[in-house]
Parts: structure tokens; C-alpha cells; sequence
């Protein structure tokens, strides 16, 4: 009889975990059906650079001179990103979220763990992973106008010139840059260059727009002036962007979902918010403004995960 | 009108003319105290150029010697300038041509002239060799800095737009090392005028070079000067027109040369 009820109760036990390990499985398949974007454990230290045998790389504009190489940068990173989504990385600075951008732009490679993108590893760069850089000084081709610039995905791949144009055009047009066209970058403004990066990168139609504190260098009122840029751009392409930013308010205002990260070494996501507010937000709104307080007591407490103090970046230089 | 002298003066001070005359009046007191054998005047100078001018021999040694820098110099761009890019982008041109380049810069032109002449013959080609050479190294060490110089971002931008390695050394490495290259031609050109006429002094029977020295026989210094001043007026307008056709290709660089 006792042993009957106690057989009974193992049933309803294993039913249980079977329903919930059941229930798991379809939350995962309908995650992977739309995820654009998946990071698994990856970790990353610098130690071992891959060097390149055939180029002169003055390439890996992360690594860091001095400091220990041999500490993880970033330890056991998981994320999923959405199709679609608008997902924002905050964290301190140095805190290796640039790092993970460059891993998914496949500017870096892992010491541990993989990216894939619509199920493919992630292995070097590519045009289905637009980059937006934070200096767009940098990133422009000075020689070349704007219009050459934006075009310059498109004739790489060997579209036919009139199409080019056309494609270029429309891009121009979608970041508000028409008539600048003749211009050369050192003649537009830092707020209109990012424009030009971003119809660059969207001229050769990428998955993802991977942008890398895009808006840092601007003054408040561009920023705010292109933060709603990118959002109409962002509602009219449909895109995913994957946007890197140390701003609170920033992240707050533009992202769907905001991955808070610790800081480095052993940096990881520790929370994952998501930011239920309709475009435009205005974040003088008392409810935005008490959720922006909410991320910011988040990031605190990420920084100082672990009890560990904040790690002094002073003496950590950057090459180049 | 005191805002349109300030005008006209900083105009002057900027067109060099305060310059040659502060030049001319320090070499007219300095010849009035010399005779016109050891420091000729501007004057004697001026007549003696008139004198080989009429003679005819100035424009064909100006001619000759004008001929022998720009085709050296043009050959030694077209090898320069892809050496300078290949060792700049890729390793194994580095590893393999780099020492070559740190040696062999620090011997000059001059020191290979009877080499040259032997293995050339006496003739124009040893000293085009001569000219090659010497134009090869600053060109070459100025691309490769260029190449070194080009911020590795735009490469990470130029693979993440789809461009393949080749396309990004053609399309990013070159243009990108344009403003350097630009700087190692006038170095190059300088260091080809300065390499004729050493050659010509010694082993020439035309040109600015065989000009200067033989006037040291007929003891014709004003001739030597005629060819000092020559020599650089040639050197002053090459470079002027090199730095006209720079400053076009700088313009969009972020670089200013004026």
C-alpha cells in the first residue's frame, strides 16, 4: 500500500520534470527559429594571439600592452540576440564588451566558445555583419566621396555600376544625407560621417548592424539628433542591431533589451533587462526615468560583482 | 588702407622675395671684399651666365642633366613605390627585402659610380643606374612608413564591407599610402639631382655636373656659380611642381601642405 503511494508519487515527479524538460525544449526551438545571433561560452584572453603569416597586421586594436595576458578578458559569455532586436551592451569602459563586439564582427578570435549567426560559426568578418565604428575618422576612406564610400561594399562584390548607384542612393537618402553626395568625409561634420558609416553598412543589406559606441564623440545634441535617426532607420530596415554603449540613458532610450556587463577580467553578462517603453521614449517620463535608475543600480552592482573592487585601467594602454 | 598694407606685406614675406634679396645683398658685400676669381658678384655671375648662355653650352647641359634625373627618377619610382607597398603589407616581402633596404641605404649613389661604370659602360645607363638607385631608397622607406601608417580600423572596415585581402591592398593599402609616397618622391628627387652631379663631375662630358667642375680648370668661377644657381632654381621648380600635384592628391587626406 505505502509502497504503492510512493510509486504513485514517483510518477507524478517524473511527469513533472519530463512536462518542464518538455516545456524547455519548445521555449528553446522557438528561441533558435528567430535568433539571429547566438553567443555560446565564449571566453577570451589575448594571450594567444593568432598572428597572421601573410599580411603585416597592424590589425587588433584590442589588445593591450602591459596588464596580464593571461587573465580572461571575457569568461563564459552566453546571449541570444533576436531577429529584429534592438539589443544594447552596457557596461563600464574596458570592461571587454567592445571585446565581444569585435568577436562577433569576427575581427577577433575566441580562446573558448563560438558565434553563430543563424546557426553558422561566425570565423572572420563579413557584409552580413555590417560594423559601424565608433571614429569614423578611422573608418572612412577620406580618398573617396560619399557616395564612393557607401558604394564601396557594393563594388567590392561586383554590382553593376548603375545598380551601385542606385542602391547607394537610396541609402544617401535613408540617412538624410542627400545632395552631400560630391562630398569627401573631411568636409562633413562627425554627426554626418556617421551617417555615412551607416548607409555604408547598410548599402550591402547586412543580418546585423553592429555598431560600437557610434554616438560617443558627438556633442549631446547630434547624439540625440541621431539616436532618433537610428531608430527610423531601424523601424524602416527591419535590421537587428547590436548597439555598444557605456551611456545609461543612451541604452535606455534606444534598446529593446539591454545585456548588462561586469567588469573585467572574467567580465560576463550578469543581467539582462528588457525595456518594455514604446518609441519615442522620453526619458523625462517618471516611470522611464525610475527604470533608468533600476539599470543604473544593475550596472553598479555588475561592476562591483563579486565584491571585487573596480580594476585600475590607468596603466592600460591601447595600441593604436 | 593700414589693413591693405598688412595685406601686401605679409603677402611679400610669404612670396620668399624678402629672402633672395636678404640672399643677393649678403652675397654682393661678400663678394666686394674678394676678387671675382674666389667670390664672384652677382653681376660677373649674371655676365658669365649670359656668356655660356651664347655659347650654347648651359641649355645642353641643362638639358642633358634635366633628362638623366627625370627618367632615373621615373624608374626609380616605378620599382620603389611597389617594393615600398609589398613590404609594407606583406610580411614575406618584408622579411626578404627589409635588411637589403636598412644596408644598402646608408651607401650612397656616388659609392657605386665606377661599379656602375664598369659594369655599365660610360655611357647614359650607368648613370641612370646611378640615379635609379639613389631615388629607390627614400622612395621605398617613405611608402613603407606609409603603408605602416594607414589605420588598421579602415582594413576592418573594408573586410566587414565584403572586400577580400587582395581587394583591400588595392583598395585601402595604396590610396591610403598616397600622402607618404608623395613625401618619398620629393625626397627622391632631391637625392637624384644631388647623385647627377656628382656622377657628371666625375665621369660626364656633358651636363650641370661636368659644367661645374671643368669651369674649375679655365678658372671660371662666375661659371660655377651660373651652375650652383641653376642646379637649385632646377631643383626649386621640380619640387614646387611635385607639391602642386601633391597638394591635388592631398586634398581630401586630412593633410595640409602649404
Amino acid at each position: 500500500m505505502a509502497l504503492e503511494k510512493e510509486k504513485a508519487k514517483e510518477d507524478t515527479v517524473v511527469k513533472i520534470k519530463v512536462d518542464h524538460v518538455c516545456k524547455c525544449y519548445e521555449k528553446n526551438a522557438a528561441a533558435t527559429e528567430n535568433t539571429k545571433i547566438r553567443v555560446k561560452n565564449i571566453s577570451k584572453q589575448f594571450e594567444e594571439e593568432k598572428k597572421d603569416l601573410l599580411f603585416s597586421d597592424n590589425i587588433n586594436p584590442d589588445a593591450v600592452i602591459g596588464g596580464d595576458k593571461s587573465a580572461y578578458v571575457l569568461r563564459d559569455v552566453n546571449l541570444e540576440i533576436r531577429e529584429g532586436e534592438f539589443h544594447i551592451f552596457l557596461g563600464a569602459s574596458g570592461c571587454g564588451k567592445s571585446t565581444l563586439l569585435n568577436i562577433i564582427a569576427g575581427f577577433l578570435e575566441t580562446t573558448d566558445g563560438a558565434v553563430f549567426l543563424d546557426g553558422v560559426p561566425v570565423t572572420k568578418p563579413g557584409p552580413e555583419r555590417g560594423v559601424v565604428f565608433q571614429n569614423a575618422d578611422s573608418s572612412l576612406f577620406p580618398w573617396l566621396s560619399v557616395k564612393k564610400n557607401v558604394e564601396y561594399g557594393l563594388k567590392v562584390k561586383h554590382v553593376a555600376k548603375a545598380e551601385r548607384s542606385k542602391i547607394a542612393q537610396e541609402c544617401i537618402d535613408l540617412v538624410g544625407l542627400s545632395g552631400n553626395e560630391k562630398k569627401h568625409p573631411i568636409e562633413l561634420s562627425g554627426g554626418m560621417k556617421q551617417r555615412v558609416q551607416i548607409a555604408r553598412s547598410i548599402a550591402s543589406d547586412p543580418e546585423i548592424l553592429i555598431m560600437d559606441e557610434p554616438f560617443g564623440a558627438l556633442d549631446a545634441q547630434t547624439r540625440r539628433v541621431l539616436q532618433d535617426e537610428l531608430i527610423r532607420i531601424w523601424k524602416a530596415t527591419g535590421k537587428t542591431i547590436l548597439f555598444v554603449t557605456h551611456d545609461i540613458q543612451e541604452a535606455v532610450y534606444l534598446g529593446e533589451k539591454i545585456s548588462i556587463f561586469s567588469a573585467a577580467p572574467d567580465a560576463q553578462i550578469v543581467k539582462q533587462v528588457e525595456v518594455p517603453y514604446d518609441y519615442p521614449r522620453e526619458l523625462d517620463n517618471e516611470a522611464v526615468s525610475e527604470f533608468t535608475r533600476g539599470v543604473h543600480e544593475a550596472l553598479d552592482k555588475a561592476i562591483y560583482a563579486h565584491g571585487r573592487e573596480p580594476v585600475d585601467k590607468s596603466n592600460l594602454t591601447k595600441t593604436r | 588702407m593700414k589693413k591693405n598694407f598688412t595685406k601686401i606685406g605679409t603677402y611679400i614675406l610669404k612670396s620668399s622675395i624678402v629672402t633672395w634679396i636678404l640672399l643677393l645683398l649678403i652675397w654682393t658685400l661678400a663678394a666686394k671684399y674678394n676678387t671675382p676669381d674666389f667670390l664672384p658678384n652677382p653681376k660677373v655671375t649674371w655676365d658669365g651666365f649670359l656668356e655660356v648662355l651664347k655659347k650654347g653650352v648651359l641649355w645642353a647641359d641643362i638639358k642633358i642633366s634635366i633628362q638623366r634625373v627625370l627618367l632615373g627618377f621615373l624608374r626609380g619610382a616605378l620599382i620603389a613605390v611597389p617594393l615600398g607597398l609589398l613590404i609594407g603589407r606583406f610580411k614575406v616581402f618584408k622579411w626578404l627585402f627589409e635588411p637589403f633596404i636598412s644596408f644598402f641605404r646608408f651607401v650612397p649613389a656616388i659609392g657605386f659610380l665606377s661599379l656602375f661604370l664598369m659594369w655599365f659602360g660610360i655611357g647614359e645607363e650607368s648613370k641612370l643606374a646611378l640615379i635609379t638607385y639613389a631615388v629607390i631608397f627614400p622612395v621605398t622607406v617613405n611608402t613603407i612608413a606609409g603603408v605602416a601608417g594607414i589605420d588598421p580600423v579602415k582594413y576592418q572596415a573594408a573586410e566587414s564591407l565584403g572586400a577580400s585581402r587582395l581587394q583591400s591592398f588595392l583598395t585601402v593599402t595604396i590610396p591610403g599610402a598616397v600622402p607618404n609616397i608623395f613625401t618619398g618622391l620629393r625626397l627622391g628627387l632631391s637625392s637624384a639631382i644631388i647623385s647627377i652631379v656628382g656622377a657628371e663631375m666625375l665621369a660626364a662630358s656633358e651636363g650641370l655636373g661636368y659644367l661645374i667642375y671643368t669651369s674649375r680648370m679655365y678658372y671660371r668661377t662666375d661659371w660655377i656659380f651660373v651652375g650652383i644657381v641653376v642646379l637649385g632654381l632646377i631643383g626649386f621648380f621640380a619640387d614646387k611642381l611635385l607639391r602642386k600635384v601633391a597638394a591635388g592628391a592631398f586634398r581630401y587626406y586630412g593633410v595640409v601642405d602649404k
